[in-house]
């Protein structure tokens, strides 16, 4: 498992993978398989790819941890920026074909309906995280400023959860079934940082110690 | 050269109808192969998407009526896999799946309340009771999308006027069946059940209010509301009860499903209206299946002219 997660040409495996929704679609719609409001389930796929490409970046560091597999940290901003693409279609789908680039009808939406007020914050929020996914972005704001910011990426989904329940008319399965994972996903990265500052606060009370790898955090 | 008399073909020789309308799609086989191995659809739902269990049958349509609407009908493969019938589930092609094997013979119709003649009908007394006509109305979803349909039945007032509604009767109540054995994705819904509707006496005795047994010229497939259901143009789709065990005759305004899960969101009336817009999304424009484009909604679904005397001097921000 390690050899292959490590290996160059999983990556590209990774990234075709990550397309098949998309081509899916496209195929799909070639086909006339898209049902009668294809429009509507266009913007459903893209909008449910969009949050499950969320969730399964957030279940990067979790799965590190607990399957002891740190090469799984290669994937996770390819994974994340493909959330942020689906998004994209998400949005553009909505403001060409629900809306067609009608502004004023846009904004009156994002004023007055609140599925799509948080719909629309949950994706800016990832703007400036895929505008900073570089390398060279990490480097020009230093590790700790670009975790802090990186950590919008919980707001989103959050967001993403929200923005589904308060579409739905009456079933709620799909959207408590995100904010499940979701909160699960959540949930682990606060139980960490609770456990974190107990031992800190036992240190501080112990005699001092050279900080070790494993004190410093590198990544959440 | 042999030439085959009518009765030396047997049954099994003759095309479904399906399979032949769509052979053009069975020639084009192989990306019908390549799509739904990729969609992962069932080959014979991508060739010929039409074959259902139920059997329909003809229904003979004595009229068309002056009430059709001209524009174009929407196919009948998008009216019977894209429905709302929460009872079979709540995606759009959920019912089309599990209401295949719903059984709808035997069925009675009870008619009670305020009446002098209260009677059980049997759907075969109900489908004989007036002449069926034929009407083309437009559909329109709260949802925002819509299609126009060729529904087959008679005006309801020919049924009310059968159980003479006594002075005491205001409104007209109805009734879906709930049989949470043939329906087991209804808790799911997030709806109580079984449904429930009403209407305002007079607008139940509009002329333009079906009671429907039928569509495209034969009975309802079970998606749809099968064997009897209700069909109100100038309101939003789902005051349009289907499957209907019960009418009763009462003298207050009766609960309505909708209005009981969302009460802010779905009034009792639900006429169509592009100025009153849902809490959540607007009612301005519609999706009218098969179209790109939105187009813009009517008052009344366009039906103004007839009904809109109905509520002369009503606050229709209000009674919404």
């Amino acid at each position: 498992m390690k050899t292959i997660l490590s290996a160059k040409p999983t990556k590209v495996l990774v990234f075709a993978l990550c397309l098949v929704p998309l081509a899916q679609l496209v195929w799909a719609g070639f086909h006339n398989d898209l049902g009668a409001n294809p429009i509507e389930f266009i913007t459903h796929a893209t909008g449910d790819w969009t949050l499950r490409f969320l969730v399964i970046t957030l279940a990067i560091t979790p799965a590190r941890k607990l399957l002891r597999l740190p090469d799984l940290i290669r994937f996770r901003r390819m994974l994340g920026l493909f959330a942020f693409f689906y998004g994209c279609l998400h949005f553009t789908t909505y403001i060409w074909l629900d809306k067609f680039f009608d502004l004023s009808e846009m904004l009156k939406d994002i004023n007055k309906r609140r599925f799509i007020t948080v719909g629309f914050t949950g994706f800016v929020l990832m703007i400036p995280l895929a505008v900073t996914s570089t390398a060279g972005w990490i480097r020009r704001l230093g590790g700790k400023r670009w975790r802090t910011l990186h950590r919008l990426v919980y707001a989103s989904a959050v967001a993403g959860v929200a923005h589904y329940y308060w579409l739905v008319k009456s079933d709620v399965r799909r959207p408590v079934r995100y904010g499940i994972v979701v909160a699960l996903l959540l949930g682990y990265r606060l139980a960490i940082e609770l456990y974190q500052k107990r031992g800190a606060r036992a240190r501080a009370g112990a005699p001092k110690q050279f900080e070790t790898a494993e004190t410093v955090t590198t990544e959440h | 050269m042999l030439i085959k008399r009518g009765s030396d073909i047997s049954w099994s020789e003759i095309t479904p109808k399906s399979v032949y309308m769509n052979r053009r799609k069975f020639l084009a086989g192989g990306s019908a192969v390549g799509a739904s191995l990729a969609v992962g659809r069932k080959l014979i739902d991508v060739i010929s998407p039409r074959v259902t269990a139920f059997a329909a049958s003809k229904l003979n349509v004595a009229s068309r009526s002056p009430f059709s609407s001209t524009e174009q009908v929407t196919p009948y493969n998008d009216v019977t896999h894209y429905n709302n019938f929460y009872e079979f589930g709540t995606d759009k092609t959920d019912p089309a799946e599990k209401a295949k094997n719903f059984r709808t013979s035997p069925w009675t119709v009870s008619v009670s309340g305020d009446v002098s003649k209260p009677q059980k009908f049997d759907i075969d007394a109900l489908l004989k009771l007036a002449p069926l006509e034929e009407r083309v109305y437009r559909h329109r979803c709260v949802e925002a999308w819509s299609i126009v349909v060729p529904w087959i039945g008679y005006p309801l007032s020919l049924l009310l006027k059968q159980v003479e509604p006594t002075s005491k009767a205001k409104y007209v109540a109805f009734e879906s069946l709930y049989d949470p054995g043939q329906m087991p994705q209804a808790r799911w819904a997030g709806i109580q059940f079984p449904y429930v509707e009403g209407l305002r006496l007079d607008e139940a005795m509009h002329p333009l209010a079906l009671l429907c047994f039928g569509m495209y010229g034969e009975s309802l497939p079970p998606q749809d509301g099968a064997p009897v259901r209700l069909v109100l143009p100038w309101k939003y789709g789902f005051k349009s009860i289907k499957s209907i065990v019960k009418i009763k005759l009462v003298g207050g305004q009766p609960p309505t499903t909708w209005n009981m899960s969302a009460p802010n969101e779905y009034g009792f009336y639900s006429n169509v209206n592009p100025s009153v817009d849902h809490p959540r999304w607007s009612q301005a424009k519609e999706r009218r299946l098969g179209e790109f484009f939105k187009r813009p909604t009517l008052m009344f679904n366009g039906y103004g002219d007839q009904v809109a005397q109905l509520y002369s001097g009503m606050d229709l921000r209000k009674n919404f």
